[in-house]
């Protein structure tokens, strides 16, 4: 089959590779309709991660057609079957999963031991997502093995769109549960930073969860106006306006209730000298991760506020303005999007047309048009927002 | 001898898990046999004064009834350091540096003597000499790393989202084991409430042993050990503890192995990957995976499923070329 590959830092490649097989009882092969790009994909790409190999099959984020079943895939799947996967791969069984912790399942790393020694304890697998997150081939690609298919996978009718449900899969559950995490109450102002798919869902979800207002930090002007126009998300530039106090004016001094980090570990800094900072840093492996966002959003937070940190962070950062944290009571959650727990309530969402995640696609490209679209993605050429990969 | 600390986990003093009360008996018996020596080498010379300068070939002058004396006392400071504290530790030292000192200044003397006056003092030094390779030994002991004992004993824990009931049952029937505990080839029953055990060696070997049942407490433990006669004489036990708070179960394993050719097979297996502790604590991540998930999760990159080796070599994370084998089939 062609997958999209993993080659050095900043190259990958459509490859012919061998096609997966079913490996375990609960396994299932689906057949690719549809893949995207997602932003982790190009921290991946950078090369930050050093547990990626040559020739690692791509993609976190698809969903197809059920071709093979194992033997003990449950609650009645069948050949054939239209599913959404979900990125986090889960057994649904250990006490992670049952407490709907999916991105924390404690059985499907099975490199779980290199994640320890970076981490700590080790989270859930996912798909094409480096050696450390177990060394599973990714979704970019024609066909993609599907472990506990039961759990991961969602049968979707076929009267809705790849477009309409692909996103399921990951960004629209990730953006989703940034707004969620805040614990957001009447009238209450949420700040994002990143206007990207994740900071776009989260603006949406914000606002369904029943935010006053919203207000989305980026430096692309196509980014922002979307966020307005689609999400209607108030808009900061912070190349032309200093967010500090953008967002304490525009809240009459108190700061947004919370505060979503949509941009994760390769964010920007307004100031050049402040972000050669940590980007020489960065590439010096003094700090593997670059929180401008982060530190950011906390100072902007007011006392006693949210932060949500939902975009990818992948090991250390530096400068971490714990004073402010500490001394204003603030509270910070996160995780990588326990997707299993919303993919059903989201299809319904979708279903019952609240929500239609399609907004966000840009290009749709053939996936032997992959490196291209890493390459516009990454370089936000022709205001690229989602590259959609068809086989 | 390991104590528990107050979290219930049992003290390891070193990394290769291995408790250093039991190794050092024999050093502190060298340690404390050199320190009945200082005393005594101590008092003979503050007391018998010209006889013992005269012993060593050293003038019975007063420049060294005054050295003597100070050596003495010096004697005395080592018996000290090396019989009053429970354990020879640094103390054993004390006695090289001096020894240094003696060798110094005997070497000095054996530049100016000559005839029996020569005679007497190459004996004494060769005497210090000797003391010295003996003080050096007991203090390399008592301060260096304890050697690898013959037995190893290995612990490691995980929780189970499953009951203790459960977890026992699936346990207690061992032909179960080799299911996660991949150095096991089989485990078999061959009468007289006793089993068979197959395991790889290193190098490609197999090591056969039977084994009984020790003590069994229904959901709680298990113990078992290898019959007389063992090549690998081993025992084991599993507890089993409800964890608080609808946890699940803790299991906790303690295994005390032999293993074949004893110190030089054990840093050979390590070598080559062959951890025991490592295993053993990849074991019950399988073990973890089976019991509650009913299948070894695998990826590409791990394709044989959780293990040290295998994270450390890891296939590339795309579809494997061959036709993998189905552990499907296999169960």
């Amino acid at each position: 089959m062609r997958a999209n590959c993993w080659i050095a830092p900043n190259r990958v490649a459509v490859e012919d590779v061998p096609d997966p097989q079913i490996v375990n009882p609960r396994d299932a092969i689906v057949r690719v309709t549809s893949s995207a790009i997602c932003g982790s994909d190009l921290h991946l790409l950078d090369g930050f991660s050093p547990a990626m190999r040559r020739g690692d099959v791509l993609g976190h984020e698809f969903m197809g057609e059920i071709v093979e079943l194992g033997p003990g895939v449950r609650d009645g799947f069948r050949v054939g079957d239209r599913v959404v996967v979900g990125f986090p791969i889960a057994c649904g069984d250990c006490a992670s999963c049952q407490r709907g912790l999916y991105s924390l399942c404690e059985n499907s790393n099975p490199n779980a031991g290199i994640a320890e020694l970076a981490m700590g304890h080790s989270p859930a697998g996912i798909y094409g997502y480096s050696h450390l997150l177990g060394g599973y081939a990714g979704g970019q690609a024609q066909y993609v093995r599907v472990p506990f298919a039961d759990v991961g996978a969602l049968k979707v009718d076929d009267d809705l769109s790849d477009e309409q449900v692909l996103f399921l899969s990951d960004v629209l559950p990730t953006g989703y549960m940034a707004a969620e995490l805040c614990d957001i109450t009447p009238g209450d102002t949420v700040a994002v930073w990143g206007a990207g798919p994740v900071g776009q869902f989260a603006a949406v979800s914000a606002f369904l969860l029943g935010a006053e207002r919203v207000i989305v930090i980026d430096r692309y002007p196509y980014r922002l106006r979307m966020a307005g126009e689609k999400a209607g998300a108030e808009t900061i530039n912070y190349e032309e306006t200093d967010v500090l106090d953008a967002l304490r004016e525009t809240t009459a001094g108190r700061g947004p209730d919370a505060c979503i980090d949509a941009a994760g570990m390769e964010s920007h800094h307004a100031s050049a000298a402040l972000y050669a900072y940590d980007r020489v840093k960065q590439a010096a492996r003094l700090e593997t991760d670059r929180p401008h966002a982060l530190r950011e959003a906390i100072l902007s937070c007011r006392n006693g506020g949210t932060i949500a940190a939902i975009g990818a962070y992948g090991g250390f950062i530096d400068k971490f303005p714990m004073g402010s944290f500490m001394n204003r009571s603030l509270t910070m959650r996160s995780g990588q999007a326990h997707v299993q727990r919303y993919m059903r309530p989201l299809l319904d969402r979708i279903r019952r047309g609240q929500l239609d995640p399609s907004f966000i696609i840009t290009h749709t490209m053939r996936l032997d048009d992959a490196a291209e679209g890493y390459d516009i993605f990454k370089n936000k050429q022709d205001e690229c927002m989602k590259v959609v990969l068809k086989p | 001898m390991s104590r528990r600390s107050t979290t219930g986990v049992r003290s390891v003093t070193d990394s290769l898990g291995i408790e250093r009360a039991s190794q050092t008996t024999g050093v502190d018996g060298v340690a404390r046999f050199l320190g009945w020596l200082s005393l005594g080498l101590g008092v003979a010379s503050l007391g018998a004064g010209p006889r013992a300068s005269r012993l060593c070939g050293v003038d019975d002058s007063r420049a060294a009834r005054t050295v003597l004396r100070i050596a003495g006392l010096r004697e005395l400071g080592h018996a000290a350091t090396l019989l009053i504290p429970r354990r020879a530790g640094w103390g054993a030292w004390t006695r090289v540096a001096g020894d240094a000192v003696d060798l110094t200044a005997l070497a000095v003397a054996l530049r100016s003597r000559r005839g029996p006056r020569r005679r007497r003092l190459v004996l004494a030094t060769s005497a210090v000499a000797g003391l010295t390779a003996m003080d050096l030994y007991a203090a390399l002991r008592a301060t260096g790393r304890p050697r690898m004992p013959a037995a190893e004993r290995i612990t490691a824990s995980v929780t189970v989202n499953r009951s203790v009931e459960d977890t026992y049952r699936y346990w207690h029937d061992f032909y179960n084991l080799p299911r996660f505990m991949y150095h096991l080839q089989s485990v078999r029953r061959s009468g007289d409430g006793r089993t068979r055990w197959a395991a790889k060696a290193p190098a490609g070997r197999t090591v056969e042993w039977e084994a009984e049942i020790v003590a069994d407490r229904p959901n709680q433990l298990i113990a078992w050990q290898s019959v007389d006669g063992s090549p690998v004489p081993n025992s084991g036990r599993v507890e089993f503890r409800r964890a608080a708070g609808g946890r699940g179960t803790e299991v906790r394993v303690e295994l005390e192995v032999t293993p074949p050719g004893r110190k030089v097979g054990a840093l050979v297996a390590r070598a080559f990957g062959e951890d025991p502790q490592q295993q053993v604590r990849d074991d019950l991540r399988r073990f973890k995976q089976v019991i509650e998930t009913g299948e070894i999760t695998r990826s590409d990159g791990s394709p044989d499923g959780i293990s040290v080796q295998q994270q450390l070599r890891q296939r590339p994370g795309r579809p494997p070329a061959t036709r993998v084998e189905w552990p499907v089939a296999s169960r």
